[in-house]
């Protein structure tokens, strides 16, 4: 069913793909935000293991979907993987090793030998839910803002000169941490360090069942509301006021090869350009502020996670249509336009789309026992007895 | 090699080294011990014996424990051929990205998914859902092998693609070619059944301990009787493919093949050096390149290297020398031309894509369509393309295209002698077991504790074969290391070497201890 087809379309069919994926892993961020606030949240040792056991049942799944992204995004669009990564490698390391230690984090935390204490694997958990937000929303940033980098598949062939026979080569010394320095940048990877914070609140409310946390929560939801709004709509401004980088489209030539120009408020056309884009991404944003205030507001509701979260992925899934679609460049290059990364000649080959298109379809059976398990665990809330009663808690 | 940072280039290999080294170290034991837990609740449930279930929940903890830093090292490895291998993922993605995109969907969320019900499911849910779950994570865990070696298979022997000089890359034709390759097949069998045999040493070593402290005896038992049975079955397995990995090495991999015998001189009825000490001759025997190593001490076993690589005692081994300078197989009259000559072919097949991609930059149609011509014809792929990797060098560097022999001999000799030992220890675990003496024998407990660490060593130095054996290709004759990296300074990969490797030092110190005193809590102490 694949195979008919077309390269485009499964260009296209792709970028949504990861695009869902990346929008899962930002509400799944709500594992790094809660891990950020296990101080905040609980002042005494008890509390802080009901917070840490909760996020403890989860983490492996934003981790997964996280490495996931990661094999999606190299087997559908290589060029980016070999780019970015291979250009960015600083601000990849971090995040890489920001997910390093938080992997060992729960497992060895209160275990008895554990060589550098408690405390160190919390601050692990702190660092992992800081840094990771901030990082990979500051790079995802990029997409929109572009990086300073070239790309020559010529280079392949350089054993006749002097040049390096490396095809995409980053320019500057800070090798991506200079993104951190753009303020478009930055107010997404703060935001999406609240939203995480945000999330990971409401999470807490609907996972433990202990009054002082629930309104521990509840007071910090709302401190952690105000810089989010500011952070979002000071990006969102930007971004539809921004120029953007079209692709021109050109019969005459392989898609591959189409030129890249600038286009002013492309961003701001390509919301308005595709509707459907525009309808998810207003619904995204309205679920997720009636998530918060719900919450904030209704007395009692614990059930704020659901609709913030189901915003959550509405949101940042329209934020990277934008970034992908109606001839956009998603990995932009400030340095040369020309070697600006598209769906178009950045992906995989016809074939392998296909083949990846097939496997795609397993994508449902996971979600639907990851439901099951999910809930089958969830069934009954975190308390303190059950911490106490010492069945296999971190 | 003027153009190449060589300082990065193997900063950039010693990071890829070190981290899957780490990773190594606790793949193994979850790939087999989710097994043996998993039997052992199988058990459980079966016969309700509630024993058995305390037996699952120890060795379930120490899987837990294991699970845990695996996956922290683990995805560097991952993230890092992006990284520091910037062109090879560019060049290999289109096929090399589709296994790491499928262990994901496939494999990490079954495991992740199910673990966590694994751990926390106990009182939640059913005994069969618990027990599927821990199947579940026993195949996850399984299946995520079988797709990360399926991509290192292909670098081994590429098959199934084209290559696309308008691309510049290798694409994927045939993805069953892909799954289905027989060193992929069998590059999967052999590292789990090594994985398993590891963790049979491990649960061997460990209840052995507690019959030294004469604990939990009647759970050391149980243990050991399970382990040694599964032990031997899989170290059987582990041998049979590690034979068959070695012929499959013999024709898809002379260099290697011969770097892991330090075969210098090819010869018909070659003979395996069981035994073997290398040496540096005196005076240094080079010949201008490159420095043979001899033996200073060999013990042969007649014409078993050519039985072992062909099934044939008369059949001709070439070795390392044949292959750099070209050689004609006594036997079949079959000519292999040298490494110059392929050098000379793989310039040419660059300079095909060099003028190919200036063409398509000049919209040149003529010269275009005649550089498209030769990608075109299958007869030149065949010659000329399938070198292109030997063009990146010259007969001043011919060097870099043989592995490091000394390293290749002994981990290869040391691995296989190791495995003839675990086998051993397990038919005797087990003749002990069975006449009901094995709780006395003290010296055989000593020697399973022992084993342990060498069932570690055996697992790094069969990827020491693997991986340092084929060098200096990342991808079989088609890209070498050098023409793969990222275009980063040195000191920054240094930098990340060193913060990774005192990272997993630290965290390998922590796994221990914490190990350590889980199994001295032992099965009935408590969690």
């Amino acid at each position: 069913m694949f195979e008919s087809l077309s390269h485009l379309a499964l260009q296209q069919y792709w970028w949504i793909i990861v695009s869902l994926l990346a929008s899962l892993l930002v509400f799944l961020f709500f594992v790094q935000g809660g891990q950020t606030l296990i101080f905040t949240l609980a002042k005494n040792e008890l509390e802080r293991k009901m917070l840490v056991n909760s996020l403890g049942r989860k983490w492996e799944f934003t981790f997964t979907t996280l490495v996931t992204f990661g094999g999606a995004f190299f087997a559908s669009f290589p060029l980016f993987y070999s780019t970015s990564f291979g250009g960015a490698y600083w601000v990849w390391m971090i995040i890489l090793f920001a997910f390093v230690i938080q992997a060992v984090a729960y497992e060895f935390r209160t275990k008895p030998g554990n060589f550098l204490g408690q405390r160190t694997y919390e601050v692990f958990l702190i660092v992992n839910g800081a840094l990771g937000t901030i990082l990979i929303g500051a790079a995802v940033g990029t997409f929109f803002t572009g990086s300073a980098f070239s790309v020559d598949k010529l280079n392949l062939t350089n054993i006749f000169s002097d040049g390096s026979t490396t095809i995409s080569s980053w320019q500057g010394p800070a090798y991506g941490l200079e993104a951190a320095l753009n303020i478009q940048n930055l107010s997404l990877g703060l935001a999406v360090f609240f939203l995480a914070r945000i999330l990971g609140i409401l999470y807490f409310m609907n996972s433990i069942q202990d009054e002082t946390i629930f309104k521990r929560s509840k007071k910090h939801l709302m401190i952690n509301a105000i810089p989010f709004l500011i952070f979002f709509l000071l990006f969102v401004g930007l971004l539809l006021t921004s120029s953007g980088f079209a692709v021109i489209p050109d019969a005459s030539r392989p898609a591959m090869l189409w030129k890249i120009e600038m286009e002013p408020y492309k961003y701001l056309h390509n919301l308005l350009g595709m509707p459907i884009v525009l309808v998810t991404f207003l619904l995204g944003v309205v679920l997720v502020l009636s998530g918060i205030g719900a919450s904030l507001f209704k007395s009692g509701c614990t059930r704020g996670i659901w609709p913030a979260g189901v915003g959550t992925v509405l949101t940042v899934f329209s934020l990277l249509m934008l970034a992908g679609l109606n001839n956009t460049a998603y990995y932009p290059s400030t340095y040369d336009l020309q070697s600006s990364l598209t769906i178009m000649n950045s992906s995989s080959s016809k074939f392998t789309l296909t083949v990846m298109s097939y496997v795609s379809l397993l994508v449902p059976f996971v979600a639907a026992y990851i439901v099951y398990a999910w809930r089958s665990l969830n069934k009954k809330k975190i308390d303190a007895a059950e911490m106490q009663s010492g069945d296999h808690a971190y | 090699m003027e153009n190449f940072d060589m300082s990065m280039i193997n900063w950039s290999r010693g990071q890829f080294a070190m981290s899957a080294m780490f990773h190594w170290i606790f793949v193994p034991l979850t790939l087999g011990l989710i097994i043996l837990v998993a039997i052992m609740e199988t058990i459980y449930v079966r016969t309700g014996d509630e024993k058995w279930k305390k037996l699952t929940q120890f060795w379930a903890k120490l899987f837990g424990i294991n699970f845990a830093i695996g996956v922290a090292t683990g995805i560097i490895l991952e993230f890092q051929f992006g990284t520091n291998w910037s062109n090879y993922s560019w060049f290999v993605g289109d096929i090399f990205g589709a296994p790491l995109a499928i262990e994901g969907i496939m494999a990490f969320f079954l495991e992740a998914t199910f673990v966590a019900v694994m751990f926390f499911g106990w009182s939640k849910v059913s005994k069969r859902f618990h027990l599927l779950s821990t199947w579940m994570v026993a195949v996850g865990a399984n299946l995520s092998a079988l797709w990360i070696l399926v991509a290192n298979a292909w670098m081994q022997y590429p098959v199934g693609t084209v290559f696309n000089p308008m691309t510049a890359r290798n694409e994927m034709t045939d993805f069953w070619a892909v799954l289905f390759s027989p060193v992929a097949i069998n590059k999967f069998l052999h590292t789990v059944a090594s994985g398993y045999v590891l963790s049979a040493v491990f649960v061997v070593g460990v209840s052995s301990w507690f019959l030294l402290k004469k604990r939990d005896t009647l759970f050391a038992k149980r243990s050991i009787l399970l382990a040694s049975i599964f032990g031997i079955t899989t170290s059987l397995f582990l041998i049979w493919s590690g034979d068959e990995s070695a012929r499959q090495m013999a024709d898809k991999q002379p260099m290697k093949f011969a770097a892991m015998e330090a075969l210098w001189e090819g010869q018909t009825n070659a003979p395996l050096i069981a035994i073997g000490l290398l040496q540096k001759p005196a005076p240094p025997k080079t010949s201008g390149k490159y420095q043979e190593k001899e033996f200073a001490v060999k013990i042969e076993i007649p014409d078993l290297l050519s039985y072992m690589a062909f099934l044939d005692p008369n059949a001709y081994i070439p070795g390392i020398k044949d292959l750099v300078n070209g050689y004609t197989d006594p036997n079949s009259g079959v000519v292999e031309i040298s490494y110059y000559e392929k050098m000379e072919r793989g310039k040419e097949a660059i300079a095909a894509l060099k003028g190919y991609k200036e063409a398509l930059k000049a919209d040149d149609t003529e010269s275009l369509r005649l550089f498209a011509s030769k990608f075109e014809d299958p007869a030149w792929m065949e010659d000329t393309f399938k070198y292109f990797g030997y063009g990146y060098y010259t007969e001043k560097t011919v060097a870099g295209l043989i592995p490091n022999v000394p390293v290749a001999f002994y981990s290869f000799h040391i691995m296989v002698a190791l495995s003839g030992h675990f086998l051993a220890l397990f038919i005797v675990m087990l003749i002990f077991t069975l006449k009901n003496k094995i709780d006395r024998m003290r010296w055989l407990h000593h020697i399973a504790i022992w084993t342990i660490p060498l069932a570690y060593l055996a697992g790094q130095l069969g990827w020491v074969v693997a991986e340092m054996g084929r060098q200096p290709w990342v991808i079989q004759d088609l890209m070498p290391a050098i023409a793969a990296v990222s275009r980063i300074d040195a000191s920054s990969v240094q930098l990340t070497f060193w913060l990774f490797a005192i990272t997993f030092t630290v965290l390998l110190i922590a796994e221990i201890r914490i190990l350590l005193a889980q199994i001295k809590k032992g099965v009935t102490g408590g969690h």
